[in-house]
């Protein structure tokens, strides 16, 4: 099962920091999720979380096949794009939608205007 | 020598990024208001994504970086979907 890339030692430590680091920040993210009390606060950590873990494992996958093919592979940076733009729109609109839900059913502790 | 960490690292990041999904699960399972079953479910398609991107990084193949490309297109397409439902009741007016 554990089997990994063949690269020279500066590869292989980039790599392997930079994976290691954006599993680890994907992790906070969601432990905030789970942990903080109330909606509001529970929209921020799934937003920078996985979004900084998303940059991190990206630039180790850039590394890894740019050094594997030995010429510079960048079609993750579509991802990181797409990542970094989509994440901000959902999580506002949700919340949006969440506090629409919470003013029409007079739940105490909406945040106001 | 090299290989072998580097073998330890992906493979402790998926056991991490799994953990992560789980997480997500948890949320989605008990969250107490159907916005925070959404959080969750955005989430755990982000955690999932990068556990395909983790994939690619241990086998070396660009399989996998597709599939994470689809995975972020559908997940934001199907959070957006969720919130328009919370919003208004219905997706397509």
């Amino acid at each position: 099962m554990s089997q990994a890339p063949d690269l020279p030692a500066w590869a292989a430590l980039i790599v392997g920091i930079f994976v290691l680091l954006g599993a680890s920040i994907t992790l906070i993210g969601v432990i905030g999720l789970i942990r903080l009390g109330s909606f509001y606060d529970r929209v921020h950590p799934p937003t920078l979380g996985p979004t900084l873990g998303t940059a991190c494992i990206l630039v180790s996958s850039i590394t890894c096949f740019s050094v594997l093919q030995s010429r510079p592979v960048v079609h993750e940076i579509l991802i990181a794009v797409f990542v970094t733009l989509t994440t901000p729109v959902t999580l506002m609109l949700l919340a949006r939608a969440a506090l629409y839900r919470d003013r029409r059913e007079d739940v105490p502790d909406v945040p106001r205007d | 020598m090299t290989q072998f960490l580097l073998a330890m690292a992906i493979t402790t990041s998926q056991v991490i990024l799994g953990v992560a999904m789980a997480g997500a699960a948890f949320r989605i399972l008990s969250g107490p208001r159907a916005q925070d079953r959404v959080l969750g479910l955005d989430a755990l398609y982000l955690a999932g994504m990068l556990l395909l991107l983790t994939y690619g990084i241990q086998t070396g193949r660009t399989l996998f970086f597709e599939a994470a490309l689809v995975i972020a297109l559908v997940g934001f397409a199907g959070t957006v979907a969720l919130a328009k439902f919370l919003m208004r009741g219905e997706v397509i007016e």
